[in-house]
């Protein structure tokens, strides 16, 4: 027969290709893997962080117009490889005369608090959630189980609204709205794996040492569920996104004239008429784009982290 | 002699990973021989190629896997040149097979009397009273009370013993020549063992049926069968009649095998296992792929695979031990 | 079975008083009930009176009471700009919504799933990964902003359909699209994934293994099995359309609940605003319940279990 280990699939029966080569194989991993979505979520973080440096027209008071105010002798500008476009304002102007592009730059600073700041709420609370319920049982584990079913019961964009609707319109309440109602994923899957890892030994030896519960939920549950919870998260991410997009859409949101995304769409409603597609467009895109890079990096993330899942 | 029912040769199944770049050797030229109304127990580990092979009998591979060389000549035709649809007509009524857990191969959502009735319907198109007749008959076979109750009920209502049986009574209902048994009793409690295994003997005297027996356990290749095949990484390192293997073992690992069965009268605190691991399929050992347990590997067990010598009648290994003896 | 519808009843029931509970909090805290429930115009007097009738001056558990007790007879306030019992109004714009839902989901059950199972059957193929980066785009669109792109391409620009109301076919279909669009990616993801693992079971095994064609094994074995989750999943989606219809109505000024909730945001209505969001979620609840039952009828281990 033969003795070499590993056979080039070129000798077999003769149906497969010949291994690709080495540069294929790279660009494939590099492609495949989490690359692009990082590529995208790290430019968002980038922009994000430097919009003052980045911006044709900053906050800071170096030109006369900014993120929130323009004026009106500019307003409906087309992109400005277009006819009437202006080469001060690439991506063209809303009706009040505000460059797109600088919106859009500080836009991604919102949506990007926002959405973090969120996802770390609903996370921290479903994980507090998810632990007690899991680890103590009893009937706090069964208070909070119908307590996350019947939440999940309740629409989370209508249910965000309603409380959206209720307080005033700022960035730090969407967050803690979104964070309050987003949470029960969280608390759901944690809880199922909680109550797996409970019946491990290690757990089993810390009881019997004596240690305190609280101990116990801290120092052996919690880094053994983070995994999971940050896989959790990140999916989370691009949920968060669009749900405040539709709230600041909906003008509960982060309030006009701040410069989110789901403003940007809302205002882009007046101009359909005329046909100004630009006020659309390009918010729609950013959303589209960062949810997309962050559910991608997501699902990466999950294959990643689960051994099971992973290819040899 | 009349022909043999089934002639296995040198088939070797590998499995491909997705770039193609990763071979696992999964059946390395493997040949056996099975008449009709034998019964051939294959021995192994897990990873041994055991249910790899029954399944390229059956040509039903993953997409990963592929034949890639060998023949199965079964009722004098081969079966590695036969196309999708020829394999089809042959499986079910020719050549069929009971799988291992009886709860996952019935599908929950249909009654006991359809699934038995599958297979009549496609290839005997058995149809209505004639049909319904045939399956009680069947469920009668095996042993299962009041088949016309049975018929309309569902796999989760029954006992593991019971489902077993209902399988069994798919596999046999085309009176097929040959089956192969991939652990059916490995998920029965012990005690329904034996009665199955009296089954199944029972219904191979009747209809002259040929049996492949897949299992890790000894014991129920004494009982049950009249050759034996032993396989290790894909190879099958030594082939004879029952009453050989047990007596005479030729190849180091058979031996190995038969000396791990603890045995009632034995007096030794500790049981005895062989050292190491089965091998890594994706990175075989050089040579004979035993050497690194082998407690008598040579230096050219290590250098050179090989091939089969006969031991004694119908008598086979593959081991270097037995070179020109 | 018995025992599982009961246990299910029992569950959605725990559930509404949950909902109830989570609204009459939440409004206690992030707001003055009283403020919320009046009119805008509303006269010291009218306060006094609604202070009174909303039992402010009690303790919680009997303003609970009052507030449940209220609900349960439909008593979900009045509206300020229509000027009628809320109540009324919400059942008044519910065809609508039913119907854009319906449609929706129509659009999202017969494309999504089929394209599931055929990405399942061919998995790894470029149709598979078609249908991958189709589910990750759907579920990456925003619903409105779909809705604003197809307005502008088919109603502005072509002038194939008309930009908004209601009415006739061609009004419906952007609309239906723009919603349904997300569930179809889902409903195919899910399909997909449900499939691959039923195409992956013993007894899909043991069914090639009779003899069935190809063709058999999936659609009577594979396909019966896939489909129950896929089909739950469909049925809770609906209620989810309803609700998450709120952009794309008012995008497409559809007359529906959507559209009221968002008429009752932008105007201050606040008893629209609550009665939404609590017939929402009694919504929700009652159609998961209905899945659970059409579940316990479809799945013989739950018919003839034990």
């Amino acid at each position: 027969m033969d003795s070499s280990p590993v056979v080039s699939a070129g000798d077999a029966f003769g149906a497969y290709a010949s291994v690709p080569p080495f540069w294929r194989r790279v660009a494939t991993k590099m492609l495949g893997g989490p690359m692009i979505s990082l590529g995208i979520l790290g430019g968002l973080v980038f922009v994000a962080v430097f919009a003052d440096f980045l911006a044709p027209y900053p906050y800071n008071g170096t030109s006369r117009y900014t993120p929130e105010v323009g004026e009106l002798r500019n307003k409906y500008l087309p992109p400005m490889w277009q006819a009437r476009g202006k080469p001060q304002f690439i991506l063209g102007t809303d009706q009040q005369g505000r460059d797109i592009l600088t919106r859009l730059i500080y836009g991604s600073r919102i949506s990007l608090k926002v959405a973090v700041a969120a996802v770390l709420v609903s996370g921290v609370i479903g994980t507090a959630l998810g632990i007690l319920s899991g680890y103590i049982g009893g009937w706090v584990d069964m208070v909070v189980m119908r307590l996350t079913d019947s939440w999940l019961a309740l629409p989370p964009v209508t249910f965000a609204i309603l409380l959206a609707a209720v307080v005033k319109p700022n960035e730090w309440n969407i967050v803690v709205i979104l964070g309050v109602v987003y949470w029960t994923r969280y608390a759901r899957v944690l809880r199922g794996e909680v109550l797996s890892l409970k019946e491990r030994d290690y757990v089993r030896l810390a009881i019997v040492a004596g240690c305190s519960r609280l101990r116990i939920m801290w120092t052996h549950i919690m880094p053994n569920i983070a995994n999971s919870a940050v896989v959790l998260a990140t999916l989370q991410l691009g949920v968060v996104v669009i749900a405040e997009a539709t709230l600041s859409f909906l003008g509960v949101g982060v309030p006009s004239p701040q410069p989110a995304w789901g403003v940007m769409l809302n205002d882009g409603r007046a101009g359909l008429m005329t046909g100004s597609w630009w006020l659309s467009v390009f918010p729609g895109l950013c959303i589209v784009l960062v949810v997309l890079a962050a559910s991608a990096l997501g699902d990466w993330f999950r294959v990643w982290s689960d051994p099971q899942l992973r290819q040899l | 002699m009349a022909q043999p029912l089934l002639e296995v040769k040198q088939l070797q199944t590998y499995f491909f990973s997705a770039q193609g770049t990763r071979v696992v050797k999964a059946v390395d030229g493997v040949s056996f021989t099975l008449n009709e109304g034998e019964t051939l127990g294959v021995v192994g580990e897990s990873g041994s190629g055991k249910t790899v092979t029954s399944m390229s009998l059956l040509r039903l591979l993953p997409p990963a896997a592929r034949i890639v060389g060998g023949e199965i000549w079964f009722q004098g035709e081969n079966l590695v040149t036969k196309s999708e649809r020829e394999m089809r007509q042959l499986r079910g009524s020719q050549l069929t097979m009971i799988l291992q857990d009886p709860m996952m191969s019935l599908n929950p959502l249909f009654t006991i009397g359809e699934q038995i009735a599958e297979p009549l319907r496609i290839h005997r198109h058995m149809r209505g009273a004639r049909l319904r007749e045939r399956i009680k008959e069947l469920l009668r076979g095996v042993r299962i009370p009041s088949p016309e109750v049975r018929l309309r009920e569902y796999p989760h209502q029954m006992s593991g013993g019971m489902r077993q049986r209902i399988v069994g009574a798919i596999g046999i209902s085309c009176e097929p020549k040959l089956l192969i048994a991939d652990e059916p009793t490995t998920s029965l409690d012990v005690t329904i063992q034996a009665q199955y295994l009296n089954l199944l003997k029972d219904i191979q005297q009747r209809s002259r049926l040929a049996m492949i027996f897949i299992t890790h356990n000894i014991g129920i290749v004494a009982k049950m069968c009249d050759n034996v095949g032993v396989m290790y990484a894909g190879k099958l390192v030594e082939r004879a009649p029952v009453r050989t293997i047990f007596n005479q073992p030729a190849h180091p690992y058979t031996e190995a095998l038969l000396h791990a069965v603890p045995k009632l009268t034995d007096r030794s605190k500790r049981l005895w296992s062989i050292e190491g691991q089965p091998p890594d399929l994706t990175n075989p050992p050089t040579g004979c792929p035993f050497n690194p347990r082998c407690p008598q590997a040579e230096d050219r067990c290590r250098r050179e695979v090989p091939p089969e010598f006969q031991v004694g009648e119908n008598h086979y290994t593959r081991c270097w031990l037995w070179e020109g003896r | 079975m018995q025992r599982y519808i009961l246990t299910r009843l029992f569950y959605a029931f725990i559930s509404l008083m949950l909902l109830s509970v989570t609204i009459f909090v939440m409004i206690r805290i992030t707001g003055d009930p009283v403020v919320l429930m009046a009119d805008p115009g509303a006269k010291e007097e009218d306060l006094q009176a609604l202070r009174k009738e909303l039992g402010l001056d009690r303790t919680y558990v009997e303003q609970y009471v009052i507030f449940i007790t209220k609900l349960a007879r439909g008593d979900f306030g009045k509206s300020f700009m229509y000027r009628i019992p809320v109540f009324e109004l919400y059942m008044q714009r519910l065809p609508a919504s039913i119907q854009l839902a319906g449609a929706a989901m129509a659009i999202s059950i017969i494309l999504g799933i089929p394209l599931g199972i055929f990405a399942a059957v061919r998995v790894n193929t470029w149709l598979d990964s078609f249908c991958n980066v189709f589910g990750n785009l759907g579920l990456a669109t925003p619903s409105f902003w779909l809705g604003i792109m197809l307005m502008l391409v088919f109603a502005v620009n072509l002038q194939w359909l008309p930009v908004q109301g209601s009415g006739t076919l061609k009004h419906i279909i952007m609309p239906a699209v723009a919603l349904g669009l997300v569930f179809t990616a889902a409903n195919m993801r899910l399909a997909r994934s449900a499939m691959l693992e039923v195409l992956g079971s013993e007894y899909i095994k043991l069914a090639r293994i009779k003899g069935l064609t190809e063709g058999l094994v999936i659609l009577k074995h594979a396909f019966k099995n896939a489909i129950i989750p896929v089909l739950t999943f469909a049925c809770i989606n609906f209620a989810l359309i309803m609700n998450g219809s709120v952009v794309v109505e008012s995008i497409f000024a559809w007359p529906g609940i959507g559209r009221l909730l968002y008429e009752g945001i932008s105007s201050r209505d606040f008893p629209v605003v609550q009665a939404t969001v609590i017939l929402g979620g009694v919504m929700i609840i009652f159609v998961n319940l209905l899945v659970d039952l059409l579940y316990a009828y479809i799945d013989p281990r739950i018919r003839y279990g034990q």
